[in-house]
């Protein structure tokens, strides 16, 4: 499993430095608030055929093992979702202090000591008994974001989804030693994990996803005219948001277009 | 003294046949969630519940205005006949796209928890959606297109910081840029979303 996962990482790795050398929209330093609206989807005929391929998929394991999970009892699934939401904080809180957002830094690092113990593995939240919140969870391709990183071009990959050229590179950084839960289980050998609790945790996160997210994913299948659009204006849509850091919707909105309009 | 008497009448008379008051944005979001909840939680059959919701959206959304919007550059290079024909398929695209959404929800519980005068024309009311057994709480930010203050439109939901209408908008251009540009693609796309 060890040897695919590197092979994977290889190949996508070797794609993505294909990509970036390609267009030349990897740029460090330029504007961090991104107004370009403009999608660089490089390889649109290959991302929808992978695209088809994930629908398939979904229709076939994640849905209906998301719709079983949807009946186990309300505490398992939110104790469930606590532990894997917990387990996050170890990627969360270095890019909280890459960010300079050292309060959330803080936050979060008391909020993921209190949880694992007292809240036995991140099951109870026992953190915001004690009035510490839960905050936005930052990844590394959030903080190539803040540092002025252009999105590149958007992609899709088998089982994973859609992405960019930044945040397949800010996935990378987790392999890479980035994220403390991936190092504890499958990069070193310790005595208190295995490779497999990792894999187990990463398939849980994502049903549970999947489960949060049931009734909003048909809807938009009903509904959309060309769903592998839709989906990729939410990605780049959301990424953009996390990584402007905003809860105030005016602010990622570029109203340029609706000036225009005038119906009264 | 008569005057006056004449000229208070006339002004009492011209209050109630012209009500001139501005209905507030947040106002109109708390009608508007009022009477669907009623909609959505009668026992009415489906049929009706998609009648009186759509009559809701014809009355308190800039239906006209989204069309173009999501339309995006390509509204500057349709003929008056296409734009006719693109209003009336966007129209009929809309109102079954968006009873579809909500004809799902019994009855959901939105509150409204603040707004923001962007400027003359634009209001936004941030709304809170309750969670469910099912789904989470979900923010819900409506924009509200204010240039008449006497009449305020809905142009755009954004639901958890994700544009509907430019969603929408860049779903047209890739139909429109995967077939030469052509506006019969779009069009078509329209039509078959309908009849389904």
């Amino acid at each position: 499993m060890k040897k695919f996962i590197t092979v994977l990482l290889i190949s996508i790795f070797s794609q993505v430095l294909a990509f970036a050398g390609s267009d030349g929209t990897l740029e460090i330093g330029k504007k961090t608030n991104e107004q370009n609206d403009t999608v660089k989807d490089c390889f649109e005929p290959v991302n929808r055929g992978i695209f088809a391929f994930n629908q398939g998929l979904d229709k076939i394991f994640f849905k209906p093992v998301a719709k079983g999970y949807r009946y186990l009892p309300k505490p398992i699934r939110s104790g469930t979702s606590n532990a894997v939401s917990n387990l996050s904080n170890v990627v969360t809180i270095p890019n909280n202090i890459l960010q300079g957002q050292f309060k959330e830094a803080a936050v979060n690092t008391l909020r993921f000591s209190i949880n694992s113990t007292l809240g036995i593995a991140g099951i109870f939240d026992v953190a915001s008994y004690y009035g510490l919140n839960k905050l936005d969870k930052e990844d590394y391709g959030q903080t190539l974001g803040t540092w002025g990183v252009n999105e590149g071009c958007y992609f899709i990959l088998p089982v994973l989804g859609p992405t960019t050229i930044r945040d397949t590179i800010g996935s990378i950084v987790n392999f890479s030693g980035g994220d403390a839960w991936y190092n504890v289980t499958v990069a070193n050998n310790t005595k208190y994990f295995e490779n497999s609790d990792y894999y187990y945790s990463r398939l849980t996160s994502g049903v549970d996803f999947r489960a949060k997210n049931l009734e909003a994913f048909e809807s938009l299948e009903k509904n959309s005219l060309d769903l592998y659009a839709s989906v990729r204006s939410l990605y780049l849509q959301d990424r953009k948001r996390k990584i402007l850091n905003l809860n105030e919707t005016t602010e990622t909105m570029n109203d340029d277009d609706w000036e225009e309009i005038d119906t009264q | 003294m008569i005057k006056i008497k004449l000229i208070s009448f006339l002004f009492l008379i011209s209050l109630l046949i012209n009500p001139l008051e501005a209905k507030e944005p947040s106002a109109l979001i708390t009608e508007i969630v009022n009477e669907a909840s009623i909609i959505l939680s009668s026992s009415d059959p489906v049929e009706s519940k998609i009648i009186k919701l759509n009559n809701i959206a014809e009355r308190n959304v800039d239906i006209d205005g989204i069309g173009m919007y999501t339309l995006g550059k390509y509204r500057k290079s349709l003929n008056e006949d296409q734009k006719l024909k693109y209003k009336k398929l966007f129209k009929s695209y809309f109102l079954k796209s968006f009873s579809s959404r909500l004809v799902d929800y019994s009855d959901p519980k939105i509150s409204i928890i603040s707004k923001k005068k962007l400027n003359d024309k634009y209001t936004i009311v941030n709304t809170l959606l309750e969670a469910t057994s099912k789904n989470p709480e979900i923010k819900i930010d409506w924009r509200i297109y204010t240039k008449n203050p006497d009449r305020p439109l809905i142009r755009d939901l954004i639901v958890e910081g994700l544009s509907l209408a430019r969603t929408q908008k860049e779903e047209f251009k890739s139909i429109l840029q995967n077939n030469d540009d052509d506006i019969k693609y779009l069009f078509k796309s329209l039509e078959e979303f309908i009849i389904k």
